[in-house]
C-alpha cells in the first residue's frame, strides 16, 4: 500500500507540474509548475534506488537551472500575452495532424502490448542501490571517454553563451 | 496487492512526453517551448532510472548524467539566444521571428 502511494502521489503531481506548464499564461508560474515537476520526479527517482541522481536532479534541474529560467524571466520582463493569430500559413492544420500521429502511436504501443511493457524482460530479482561510489566507480573507469568529452561540450557552451550575450556597441561606448 | 510495476513508470513517462510535446507544439513563447524541452527530456531520464533498476544495471543512471550535462549546456545558449533575440524584437515569440532566414 505505501509503495503505490508512493508512486501515485509523486506521478500525480509530476502531471500536475506538466499542466501547469504548457497552459499558465504568466512565465513565473510555468517555470513554478516545472520546479514541482522536477522535485516530484526526485522523489520517484528515490523510489526507484537511484538516490545520487536524485539528489543531483534536485541541485542541478530545480536549483541552477530553474534559477537561470527566472533570471531570464526577470530580466527580459513578463512578455505580451501570446496572440493566437496563425503566422505561418496551415500551421493549425500541421499541428493537429503531427499530435494525432503522435498520439496514434503510443496508443498503439501500449495497447498492443496489453499494458505489459517487460513481458518479453523479466525483471531483476536484486536490488541494485545509485550510491556515489558506484556511480563513480563505473564512471571514471568505463565511462570516462564520454566524461572527458562532455567537459569540452560545457567549455564550448559557456563561451558560446558569453559570445551571444556579450554586447558590442555599449563596449565602444566606454 | 498490486504491486507498483515497471509498466506504470513507462506509462507516466510517456504521458511526460507527451504532455511537453504538446506544449511545444501549441505554445509560442520561447521561454515555454524551452521548459516543454526540458520536459521531455526528464521523461526521457525517467525512463532510463526505471529500466537501470529493471535490468539491475548502473549504466542507465551514467546515462541520466550525460543527458542532464547536455541538457544544462542547451538551456545555457538557448536563453542566450532568446535574450538576444529580445533584445531586437522585444518579444519572445517565435512566429514574429523572421530574420533567421537564410
Amino acid at each position: 500500500m505505501l509503495e503505490i502511494f508512493l508512486f501515485a502521489v509523486p506521478a500525480g503531481l509530476v502531471i500536475l507540474g506538466a499542466l501547469i506548464v504548457i497552459f499558465a499564461k504568466n512565465p513565473v508560474h510555468n517555470s513554478m509548475g516545472l520546479v514541482l515537476t522536477l522535485s516530484s520526479l526526485a522523489i520517484i527517482y528515490i523510489t526507484l534506488n537511484a538516490t545520487f541522481v536524485a539528489m543531483v536532479q534536485m541541485l542541478v534541474y530545480a536549483g541552477a537551472v530553474m534559477t537561470l529560467f527566472l533570471f531570464v524571466i526577470m530580466m527580459i520582463g513578463v512578455d505580451k500575452p501570446e496572440q493566437s493569430k496563425e503566422e505561418i500559413k496551415g500551421q493549425t492544420l500541421l499541428v493537429s495532424g503531427t499530435l494525432l500521429i503522435l498520439i496514434g502511436i503510443i496508443s498503439y504501443v501500449i495497447i498492443s502490448s496489453g499494458f505489459k511493457w517487460d513481458l518479453y524482460f523479466s525483471p531483476v530479482e536484486y536490488s541494485l542501490e545509485g550510491t556515489p561510489d558506484l556511480i563513480a566507480s563505473t564512471l571514471f573507469t568505463e565511462w570516462i571517454l564520454p566524461f572527458e568529452i562532455i567537459s569540452i561540450l560545457l567549455i564550448v557552451a559557456t563561451t558560446a553563451a558569453i559570445a551571444l550575450a556579450y554586447d558590442t556597441k555599449t563596449r565602444k561606448h566606454k | 496487492m498490486i504491486e507498483v510495476s515497471t509498466d506504470w513508470y513507462l506509462t507516466l513517462a510517456a504521458v511526460l512526453f507527451s504532455i511537453g510535446f504538446i506544449g511545444m507544439m501549441i505554445r509560442k513563447n520561447a521561454l515555454i517551448m524551452f521548459m516543454c524541452i526540458e520536459l521531455m527530456l526528464n521523461s526521457v531520464n525517467l525512463t532510463f532510472i526505471t529500466a537501470s533498476k529493471h535490468f539491475g544495471t548502473i549504466e542507465g543512471q551514467i546515462s541520466v548524467f550525460f543527458v542532464l550535462v547536455v541538457a544544462a549546456a542547451e538551456v545555457v545558449v538557448g536563453l542566450a539566444i532568446i535574450v538576444s533575440i529580445f533584445k531586437k524584437q522585444s518579444s519572445a515569440s517565435v512566429d514574429l521571428l523572421r530574420t533567421s532566414r537564410g
